[in-house]
């Protein structure tokens, strides 16, 4: 119960905090309205919700050969393909290659997989330098954060923060709150940094299995830069990111990046198919592929969860979610915050250690209406709590560990009397007519809300007096 | 069985509890609405991009080119001495005198970091097709126009054949069949490169160039 309590403190600093309060809600209905705007025709909407979702669908469910004919293609193309079954056997993975080329830094482009890993923590105590280059990471990491969205990871900054960061890990930087004199701050300093860097790290978007080839969406250029001009690229995801044909493509990345920012198209999109040929000028010299697992073949395996392996990670869900927009992301345990963090990271970590994260929903549907692979998270969430409360043996890591007694027996009582009419209406007449019986033991309910008091007389009645039929 | 991807594989292959999902390929066809002005949505949408979009006759390219060179005080641009545009760039230079100094990208990268990353002020390449749904420039890059000509020089120069120009990214894809071709590299690009990390406020210029300039040749 350790994480219970730990997920409590940090949503009660989160609701405490004007500022994550008014950040969060301005940057979320900014968000929003720049996804609604990018899907102006519903039908169109639909359409292209229903492709994604099923290509996505039939990936997940072809798995393994998919990933046999991805690794097969990559290895045709020269790129050399590692399975971790750990997060720490990546890591490792990673180690080993690093210290194949002597190398003791390591610039990064964006990748959720890598924080899901630990990387940097893991490399840095074993002497070799992670250095973020997405300008929004870059930001996180010199404030030593996480990110707290996984599209924008430094959306809960603002200007004069970043400001004072510059300038205090920076002093030759003079202090600015202008935006775009603070881009090009990072730009110069980041420059030097790609011109040395013997190896680059991303993530992967999409990773396409009858060509081998890579696929990576960004904006900044930072992703290009680390798999153009280091020697040595390293590519690392999660295994459920294969697609099976190119075009597949076309539609997941025109949903995908309409749904995360509502452009109809990033600035980059790089397909990458294998390290620099003999007569090629530049390129890395050496491509790797890391495919983690890290528990996601467990979910695969379960005929119903395995929907949330169809995650293209676009962020809309988080975007629309009043619980999110509320919190913001770091209170938040797990690499992933929002509905589908909720939904991913316990079945990753166990339910014994994340279970409360499927609480943390109002299962309003809003998540589910605006996921371009139809994911039904609502629908998952209530499955993740009552596998929390109901101990299966073959069900997921953790199932029962949440079951309280006090809690099972208010149920028990509700079903008795839910079920027995004598004795429901026993219940009503005194919860109506005296509602002093009515338990104070709502006790945390009412800590923030006022306790609702029975009507003196319940609409059963007033019906019954009404004259209204039964039916 | 001891090898970590035979493991991972086994456990993917053992399908477990919960119903079935049911959902397959949709089979729905998407809408691929083909512009009867090609040349003019690409314009407009890679405009709404923040590029630069210039069109002109084939055989007033260079002309545009050293314009644009003097307006924007270009004094060296890197170019693919071998590549569809080098024989084209070198005759306007030694007819015109307005090109800046023309530098080839002849050697490998390891060679010539420095200069690339610190000297050079604009790189021109040609352009393997566009897409006018999205205003977005496709680069295959060769060995005559390595990749970092259209990433690390602060402006690019795109030169695009109107005629090259498809409805979609699908199309394109679908018709040229890449699923047979894939190169080492293939590249969109839509707009100079740009970040909205700082209080979601758009700027251009992140880490890749900070204008794009796209000659179209009608």
């Amino acid at each position: 119960m350790h994480q219970d309590a730990e997920f409590r403190k940090g949503v009660r600093e989160a609701i405490g905090d004007p500022h994550i309060r008014r950040t969060f809600r301005a940057r979320m209905d900014l968000l929003m309205a720049k996804r609604r705007s990018a899907f102006p025709d519903p039908e169109e909407w639909d359409d292209l919700r229903r492709a994604a979702t099923g290509i996505r669908a039939d990936n997940i469910s072809r798995l393994p050969e998919l990933l046999e004919q991805l690794e097969k293609n990559c290895t045709r193309n020269g790129i050399r393909v590692h399975w971790a079954e750990t997060a720490d056997d990546a890591n490792q993975t990673v180690l080993e290659i690093m210290r194949g080329h002597d190398a003791l830094q390591l610039i990064k482009g964006k990748s959720m997989v890598s924080e899901e890993m630990g990387l940097n923590g893991y490399l840095a105590a074993r002497g070799i330098d992670c250095l973020e280059s997405d300008l929004g990471e870059f930001i996180v990491q010199l404030a030593g954060e996480r990110p707290s969205h996984i599209i924008a990871p430094a959306i809960h900054k603002d200007r004069a923060q970043v400001a004072r960061l510059f300038k205090e890990k920076f002093p030759d930087v003079s202090y600015t709150e202008d935006i775009k004199t603070l881009t090009g701050d990072a730009r110069r300093l980041l420059r030097r940094k790609f011109f040395e860097a013997p190896v680059g790290l991303t993530g992967v978007n999409f990773a396409v299995a009858e060509t081998g080839t890579l696929c990576l969406v960004e904006n900044e250029g930072n992703g290009r830069l680390c798999t153009t001009l280091p020697k040595v690229h390293i590519a690392v995801m999660g295994i459920e990111k294969v697609v099976e044909k190119l075009s597949d493509i076309p539609p997941l990345l025109d949903i995908l990046v309409r749904s995360a920012t509502g452009q109809s198209i990033t600035t980059y999109f790089n397909m990458i198919s294998s390290p620099r040929r003999r007569d090629e000028r530049d390129g890395p010299e050496e491509v790797h592929l890391v495919l983690l697992d890290n528990g996601r073949s467990r979910i695969c395996q379960d005929r119903e969860l395995d929907a949330t392996l169809r995650c293209i990670r676009c962020g809309a869900c988080m975007n629309h979610c009043p619980v999110y927009s509320r919190l913001g992301g770091h209170a938040y345990p797990g690499t992933i915050p929002g509905p589908i963090g909720s939904l991913l990271e316990p079945q990753i970590a166990g339910l014994d250690r994340l279970g409360m994260l499927p609480t943390a929903s109002t299962l309003c549907g809003a998540c589910s209406e605006v996921c371009p692979v139809g994911i039904p998270i609502p629908e998952l969430l209530n499955r993740l709590r009552a596998e929390g409360v109901k101990r299966d043996p073959e069900g997921i890591a953790g199932s029962g560990s949440r079951r309280r007694f006090r809690e099972a027996l208010v149920w028990r009582l509700w079903q008795l009397i839910f079920s027995r009419p004598q004795i429901y209406c026993v219940a009503v007449f005194f919860a109506t007519r005296v509602p002093a019986v009515l338990p104070r033991l709502f006790g945390p309910w009412i800590r923030s809300r006022s306790l609702p008091i029975p009507a003196e007389k319940n609409l059963h009645d007033i019906c019954l007096k009404r004259g209204v039929e039964h039916e | 069985m001891s090898e970590p991807r035979d493991r991972i594989l086994a456990r993917l292959r053992r399908k477990g509890k919960g119903r079935a999902g049911g959902i397959g390929r949709s089979g729905v066809a998407l809408s691929n609405r083909c512009p009867k002005d090609l040349v003019g949505e690409f314009q407009r949408r890679a405009e709404a991009m923040h590029a630069q979009v210039y069109r002109v006759e084939r055989s007033g390219w260079t002309h545009l080119l050293e314009r644009l060179c003097r307006e924007k005080a270009i004094s060296n641009l890197l170019y693919g001495p071998d590549g569809p545009l080098g024989e084209e760039i070198r005759e306007a230079s030694r007819q015109q005198q307005g090109l800046p100094d023309l530098v080839g990208f002849v050697q490998e990268i390891e060679v010539c970091r420095e200069q690339l990353f610190f000297e050079i002020e604009a790189a021109v390449t040609s352009v393997r097709a566009g897409v006018a749904a999205t205003g977005t420039l496709i680069l295959w890059p060769t060995p005559a126009e390595p990749r970092s000509m259209s990433l690390v020089p602060p402006i690019h120069f795109a030169v695009l054949d109107a005629g090259a120009i498809h409805s979609s990214f699908a199309d394109v894809v679908e018709k040229k069949g890449w699923n047979r071709c894939m190169p080492t590299n293939a590249l969109l690009i839509s707009g100079p490169s740009k970040t909205a990390d700082i209080e979601q406020t758009l700027t251009h210029g992140m880490h890749g160039p900070i204008e794009l300039v796209i000659i179209v040749l009608t």
